[in-house]
């Protein structure tokens, strides 16, 4: 039942990364791109913990977890240039 | 008996985290401005990912005793979701992106900048500005 599971949630999160890329690419406005970065590595913790359970091995989280944290962090930082013009006053 | 209902829970939780996340990456493809945008992703795609880790967390749980850590990546992503659309948000109204005519509301920000008084009626006051 679990491979079965894995395989749909796979398959869902990878159309969602393509979807991601799509806006990505198209969208008019720079706050766009950002968001569509910004839920791609969304996409892509769960893709890698959905991976962790392909392989059975939980080490994989701590990759998600510094993806989580550095992607904030760059996220935040870009907003801050488009607003101020500069990261840090 | 109970492995069974412990599987049945890991493989919902997996599959509504797909459904979720890939129903927030459709929204972000196909909404209308920017403002509608960002709904998608800031709230349903952390829900999707947060579902995937709980699924996640239950089934490395079986084998050893309960693990953590994975919650911690939940928590995270909750908190910081909010404040990373703020702040996109934010950048939006900045630069004045153009909302659709159905976006309801209408942000001071996004106002055209025409001033309000001409010069002859202007208020008497102390105010720097015409």
């Amino acid at each position: 039942m679990i491979d079965m599971a894995l395989w749909i949630a796979l398959a869902l999160f990878c159309a969602a990364v393509v979807l991601n890329f799509y806006r990505a690419v198209v969208g008019p406005s720079l706050p766009d791109r950002i968001l569509a970065v910004d839920t791609m590595y969304m996409n892509s913790i769960a893709l890698i913990v959905l991976f962790g359970i392909w392989v059975d091995n939980k080490d994989y989280f701590e990759a998600a977890l510094l993806i989580a944290m550095l992607g904030f962090v760059s996220t935040i930082a870009v907003c801050k240039y488009l607003l101020r013009g500069d990261i840090i006053e | 008996m109970l492995n069974t209902v412990i599987e049945g829970v890991i493989a919902f939780m997996l599959v509504a985290g797909g459904a979720f996340a890939f129903i927030g990456s459709l929204g972000l493809t196909h909404l209308k401005d920017f403002y509608m945008r960002l709904h998608g992703p800031s709230k349903t795609t952390t829900l999707g990912v947060g579902c995937t880790l709980i699924g996640s967390l239950i089934y490395f749980s079986q084998e050893d005793g309960p693990i953590v850590q994975e919650l911690l990546i939940t928590i995270f992503a909750f908190i910081t979701a909010p404040v990373s659309a703020h702040m996109l948000a934010k950048s939006a109204l900045h630069h004045k992106l153009k909302p659709d005519p159905r976006t309801r509301g209408n942000p001071v920000e996004l106002e055209s900048e025409k001033p309000k008084h001409t010069i002859e009626e202007a208020p008497q006051g102390d105010s720097p500005l015409p």
